[in-house]
Parts: structure tokens; sequence; C-alpha cells
């Protein structure tokens, strides 16, 4: 799966939300823009009409689905989609994947949400640290260096070695790989709000380093973790999908997109249907995050882009 | 510029230097005794206690570590715990499958994202850059193991047009080595290419309106010679550093491609090791996956250097 460091120059179409050019300017492009910013782009709104389908999906999954996902129906295997009862048809042990699909998002979810997290509450602190003391600079760029050396399947390899597979290890995994771009991404934001004059004000008034960061600089990083959150999201859910179609990742009987996946490869020839839909289900949230980041990309940040 | 290099290089030394603590480490945590695998279930605890001897896995961690540390440099990786045969040899058998999966790859993945992104530029607010940047969202949010297996439902099953799966030398037969190779390589190089495209556009969109574009125009220029020779060249630069940054990816997604394909690579020897519990070669291709990742990185920033005369030193002016 290729990791994603996007970086667009994109300028904001129509140049709607324009940031100003000077001053702490991600912070100062009002939210009501941004959100309108949003909804006028078609683009944009394709895609958080496809994140409000997929959020609703997996979060209302146990009340939505037709059946447990787990249920089997020996006596109907491999039926079609569009057959009475199985919307989207059934996979070979007659589990109807509808269903099954539901849970799958639900899972991939929840294995991205917990990967952002991570990603946000560890990588932002240090970014923030490496941009603002400088001697704390180097040694943050080597544990970057030395992490990012480690492709995630290498880590969710290793943690799944040492404490077994889980969706819990996929997330974690997936999480700190992922912790080195949002370092930069912060550490760079930090480099460039430090500079500004309300900064040096606050740092001539005495305040304290984590006071500075904490009430001016990280306000004027957010918009950036955000992107970056939206950037990071899909990346997870591709990751989850691989580790638990390889048997890394959330362990049968629970539903992974990933393992319906994996499922599906053995009776390929025979039926391909159990392998379109989850497959689908995977494109839907991750073109969902992709668009919705790329559009509050230029929503927010318009003239620059994350490029050192 | 010597001494720039130097210290990168002296980067590069550090950052392997640590993830050969971590790997050493990792490796130790893992559950399971090798020896009690590799002696078997009926063995003898005095069998078991001289085979954990024979591995030196009585010794102290410090010791082991410098042991371990001493043999890597060597170039002796050890033995696979679970067949005996010298982790060289296993790597020197599945490397080059990777490699030239993940070079193919690399080849589609630039030629198409670089004229992609080229496209897009020339035709802005067109319908090709609207396509371009469509086949670039997408190919950034479709699985590539999905994507493969739809490839093989259609193109191998349906069609015919290549074999599904299983790999033949390229000394043994080149047009079948090819054959092999190339859908493996498409599935896998697709999302680099949207990486690729998407940063091509982006800097040529920039680039396209420099000044020294625009002073180029003025000389009156023919229009495809400005768009390559000023445009593209100077967006490169920025291309090759994002694509190196991929390389990480790319080699965690050979891993599936080549589970998907059933390419006997250095992925198939990853996954085996780790089911197996054969430390030595999880050791070996961790050690070899993070070497390889630096090494790429240091090959990108001398590359960078080269590229941009701005900071080349003594460059012609360009």
């Amino acid at each position: 799966m290729t990791q994603v460091v996007t970086t667009t120059a994109t300028t904001a179409p129509g140049g709607a939300a324009g940031a100003p050019g000077d001053g702490p300017q991600v912070a100062a492009v009002p939210r009501l823009r941004v959100l309108t910013h949003l909804l006028r782009t078609p683009l944009a709104l394709t895609g958080l009409v496809m994140l409000a389908v997929v959020v609703l999906a997996g979060v209302l999954a146990p009340w939505i689905a037709p059946y447990a996902p787990e249920q089997v129906h020996f006596d109907a295997p491999f039926q079609l989609p569009g057959t009475v009862g199985f919307a989207l048809g059934t996979d070979d042990l007659g589990r109807d994947i509808l269903s099954r699909m539901l849970w799958g998002v639900r899972a991939s979810l929840t294995v991205g949400l917990l990967a952002v997290v991570l990603a946000v509450v560890v990588g932002t602190p240090l970014g923030l640290a490496a941009g603002y003391w400088r001697w704390l600079d180097a040694p943050i760029s080597r544990l970057t260096d030395v992490t990012l050396a480690f492709p995630f399947l290498v880590l969710a390899v290793g943690l799944a070695a040492i404490s077994g597979p889980s969706l819990t290890n996929a997330a974690i995994a997936l999480g700190v790989a992922q912790v080195p771009t949002m370092i930069r991404v912060v550490r760079g934001e930090t480099l460039r709000v430090r500079e500004h004059e309300f900064v040096q004000a606050a740092v001539a008034m005495d305040a304290s380093g984590p006071r500075i960061l904490a009430q001016h600089v990280l306000p004027n990083c957010l918009s950036a973790v955000i992107v970056q959150a939206t950037v990071i999201m899909p990346v997870a859910v591709l990751g989850e999908a691989v580790l638990s179609f390889l048997g890394l990742g959330i362990q049968p009987p629970t539903p992974s997109l990933g393992i319906m996946l994996a499922d599906a490869q053995q009776y390929l020839s025979r039926t391909p249907w159990p392998a379109l839909f989850p497959g689908l289900a995977i494109v839907v949230v991750c073109l969902g995050f992709n668009l919705v980041g790329d559009a509050l990309r230029d929503a927010l940040d318009p003239s620059t882009s994350d490029r050192k | 510029m010597v001494r720039l290099l130097l210290a990168r290089l002296g980067q590069s030394v550090v950052t392997l230097l640590i993830a050969s603590v971590v790997i050493f480490v990792g490796v130790r945590l893992l559950p399971g005794d090798p020896a009690l695998a590799m002696a078997g279930e009926e063995a003898t605890p005095e069998r078991v206690a001289a085979i954990r001897a024979e591995l030196g896995l009585d010794d102290s961690l410090l010791v082991q570590y410098l042991h371990f540390l001493g043999q890597v440099l060597s170039g002796d990786l050890g033995e696979s715990t679970r067949t005996g045969t010298p982790v060289t040899t296993l790597l020197g058998s599945t490397l080059p499958v990777t490699l030239w999966l993940s070079l193919y790859a690399i080849v589609v993945a630039v030629v198409v994202g670089i004229a992609l992104g080229v496209v897009a530029e020339r035709f802005r607010g067109r319908w090709p850059e609207w396509l371009a940047n469509a086949a670039a969202l997408t190919s950034l949010s479709v699985p590539n193991f999905w994507l493969g297996m739809l490839a093989i439902l259609w193109l191998c099953i349906g069609l015919g047009l290549f074999p599904a799966s299983g790999y033949v030398e390229l000394g043994q037969d080149p047009l079948a080595w090819a054959l092999h190779l190339t859908l493996p390589a498409l599935v896998l190089g697709t999302g680099l290419a949207a990486v690729i495209m998407r940063q091509t556009r982006a800097s040529m969109i920039e680039a396209m309106g420099s000044d020294y574009v625009r002073t180029a125009r003025a000389t009156g220029l023919p229009k495809g010679r400005v768009l390559l020779r000023y445009g593209l060249r100077n967006s490169l630069v920025v291309v090759v550093t994002i694509a190196g940054l991929q390389l990480g990816g790319l080699i965690s997604g050979a891993v599936v491609t080549e589970q998907i394909f059933a390419l006997p690579g250095f992925g198939k020897l990853t996954l085996d090791a780790v089911f197996t519990r054969d430390y030595p070669v999880i050791q070996a291709v961790v050690l070899v996956t993070t070497l390889g990742y630096v090494l790429v990185n240091l090959a990108v920033d001398v590359l960078y250097t080269v590229v941009n005369p701005r900071i080349r030193v003594g460059g012609r002016s360009s």
C-alpha cells in the first residue's frame, strides 16, 4: 500500500476562501467560509456525502444489518446479489455479504480513527517541541528517520508477532507509522508560526515555552493537523485492509473488509461477487476522505503546500 | 557540497545503528522459543539446551547484540532456524524478484505519473486535467490487492492475457519473465503513479507561473520546449523527493502484491518467517528493508543536489 505524502499546491477554485497573505494565515480563515467552500465545491460535496453514508453505515451497523455478521446459512452459499433476503448475496458459508460489509466498514473506521488519534496525540507535541526548541530538533528528527525506515507493514508484522494480531495492534502499527509525517507537518508549521510578531511578543512578555506553544503556536497549527488527519485516515483504512487480508490484523470471525477479500480470493474464479462489494466499500471510504481532505487543504491553505 | 553529503551519510549511519538495536530488541520480544521450535515436540531438555547454546540464546543481550552486529557487518546473517539454509542464500533467491518488481513498478509509476502530470498542467481547467485528477484520486483510494484480484479475474482468467501467478527467471525466458511481472508491477505502481502525478502537476503549475518560464516564452521558444525544458525540469526536484519518500510504502505494497500473484519474493519470505518465528530470517528481512530505505533516501538526497542547480556548487546556470 503506497503511503500517501501528498503535497498539492492547488489554488482554491475561484479563490473562494483565499487566506490573507500575512499574519497567522490559516487560522484567519473563518470556519464558516471553510464550510461554505466545502459545500460549494462539487467534488468536496461528493466526498462529504460519501463520508456521511459510510459513517452512518458504520455507526448503525448493529441496528441496520439484516443478519448477525457471523451467521451462516449452509443452505444458501454463493447467492447472487439481488436474491430475496440477501441484497448483496452470500459468501461460501452463506453469510450475508451486506451485513458483513456494514460491520467491516465499522471495523475499518474504528482502526482508522484509532490510528489518527495515535498519530495526532504523539506527533503533535513532538512536532511542536522539535520546531520550538532547537536542541530537541536533532534527536526528534533522528527518531522520525528511524521510524520512517520501518514501513508500516514491518511495524505491523513485528507487533503482530510480539503480541498476536488484533484490531488494536493493527491500529497501533498504522498510527505509529504515521507519527513521523505528523511530526514533520507540525514542526514545519511551528517553524513558520514562531517567526510571527505575536509569538515574539509573548516571548518578550516572559511567557513560558509550553504556554506559548499551547496558546499561540498550537491553535495556528491545528488546520495543518486536521488536513494531515484526513490524509492519514484513508491510508490507515487501506492499511487495515491489507493487514487483515494478510492475517496480521483483525482476526476472524470478526468481520473486516480485508478478511472478506481474503476469503473471496479463494473462490475468485467461481464467483467474483463476494470480492466486489467489500473492495468497493474500501474505495468509497477512502475516496470520501481523500476528496474532503483535498478540499479542506485548498480551503485552509491555498497558497502553501507542506513541502519543505 | 561534499561536507553536506558527508553529514548526510553520517546521519544515515546513525539511523541504521539505532534501527539495528530496535530490530534486535524487537526480535527478542517475540514470544515462542526458537530452540523449542527447532527441536520439535518430543525433544529432551538436554537437546533443547544444546540448541540454545548453539544459537547463542544463553548469552547476555549485549553480547548477543554485539555478536549480531559483527556478523551482519561481515555479511553473515545466520541460518534459517526452520530450514537451516543460510539467510544470505534465501535473500539471494528472493530479493531479485522483489527488486525487479519494484523497479518495474517505479518505472511505470514515473512514466505514467509524470506524463499525466504534464498533461494535467498543459490542459488546465479542461477535461484532460479533470480526468487525470479523478484517476489519481481514485487510485489513491483503491486497495492495490483488490485491484490485483480484479486484474487476475478480468485479464488472466477472463481474457487469458497474462499468467495469473508464479515467476520465471529472467535468464530462463525473458518474455515469460516480463509477462509474469507486468500485471503485478502495474498493480503495485498505481498508487505511486497517483502521488507522482499530483506532485508533478502541482510543481508544474508553480514552475509555469514563474519568471524564467515567462522569459523563455518571451524569447519565442516553442511551447513544447518551454514546457519540458523549463517547466518539467525544474519540477523534477520535488518529484524525485516525493517519489523517494514513497518507497517505504512501495516495500509494504510489494509484500501484498507478491502474495496476490504468488511471486516467490522477499515479501513471501517475510510472511513465512513471521508465521514460523524464524528469528534470523525476520531479523535479516527487516534489516535489509531498513538498509534499503535508508540507502534510497540517501540516494534521493544526492540526486536532489545533482538535479537542482541551485544547490549544486559550481553548476552551470540553467
